[in-house]
């Protein structure tokens, strides 16, 4: 199977996961280890002073063993992405982004406006950018426009675990650009994750439906199966529907009726 | 002298003339993966031995935590 190539760069997984809301950071590195992603998504936040390794991250996952992306997650402007995105590339760990611009804090959809802007600001200074979005192919073109390296359409919203709610959508969306296309957010379970990459899209990241299951390790394992298995059907192609029966055994030769 | 300064919006009194540098040493936070901000301009190596903090200077001080 061929590998997922974002900016140059291949990975070995066509699914990126992030590192939010595990029960603790042994059953996160375990999970993260099962579901076979290269790549994980962080978050730029304040260092508590008194007790600085709390929450760091780096104190859990190697950067050796994982390729980082930080996120600008819980930005609401192009100006606040733009400063999140520009303190995670000054740790040195990378020049890629998930850029994030959420426009309404109960539904978490994205700012378009703001994100094709922030996206365009951020490309300029050399930032590799994966923006999240909607299932919008008019957003999408211009984010592709804008440089982004892919392009990262929702399933549905932000944690919901309601699975790919448009699939036309992101055919569409996959259809009409060329820059990867990875669903990002949304996917519930492993038979979301397997639909959404027989649509065709490239990649799929995902936290909570991973994080926020009974056993994460075990769903991450699923998660890795359901991607590869989704992406192999649409490789594979799959038959025709029809709205009548086929026999798949021969009508000749039945022994006839005493 | 001291000055008063913020640090992650706390304010802290550090001796006049102190770099960021020796901030982050008096704070036991020197040589981890951290990204310093000054008043909303980012300090990296070797600028913070010779960035000074004055009064009413806002650090911020942020790492990598987990996040989707």
């Amino acid at each position: 199977m061929a590998p997922l190539e974002i900016a140059g760069r291949t990975f070995a997984s066509r699914l990126i996961v992030g590192t939010g809301k595990y029960p603790g950071p042994e059953v996160m590195l375990e999970a993260i280890r099962a579901s076979g992603a290269d790549m994980v998504t962080v978050a730029v936040r304040r260092v508590d002073i008194e007790n600085p390794d709390r929450d760091d991250i780096l104190r859990t996952l190697s950067p050796d063993e994982f390729s980082l992306l930080p996120n600008t997650a819980a930005c609401y402007s192009a100006e606040e992405a733009i400063r999140a995105a520009r303190l995670g590339r000054a740790s040195g760990m990378s020049d890629w982004v998930k850029l994030e611009v959420i426009g309404d804090p109960e539904t978490l959809l994205p700012h378009t406006e703001e994100l094709i802007e922030a996206t365009r600001v951020l490309v300029a200074e050399g930032f590799v950018v994966l923006p999240y979005t909607n299932d919008d192919l008019i957003t999408a073109l211009r984010l592709e426009e804008a440089g982004a390296a892919a392009v990262m359409p929702l399933a549905s919203p932000i944690g919901s675990g309601l699975g790919l709610l448009n699939p036309l959508n992101i055919r569409i969306i996959k259809s009409r650009l060329s820059v990867p296309i990875i669903v990002d957010a949304g996917v519930g379970t492993a038979s979301d994750a397997c639909a959404t990459m027989e649509q065709g899209v490239d990649g799929i990241l995902m936290n909570t439906a991973i994080a926020e299951a009974e056993d994460p390790v075990e769903m991450a394992r699923a998660m890795r199966l359901a991607v590869e298995a989704g992406r192999r059907a649409w490789v594979a192609g799959r038959m025709p529907r029809r709205e009548w029966a086929v026999p798949s055994s021969p009508l000749e030769g039945v022994p006839p009726p005493a | 002298m001291e000055i008063r300064i913020q640090v992650n919006g706390r304010e802290r009194d550090v001796p006049a003339g102190t770099s960021v540098a020796t901030l982050l040493r008096d704070l036991d936070l020197d040589g981890r993966t951290l990204v310093v901000e000054l008043n909303r301009r980012i300090v990296r190596p070797p600028e913070t031995e010779s960035a000074r903090l004055e009064a009413g200077d806002r650090v911020e001080l942020v790492h990598f935590v987990g996040g989707g």
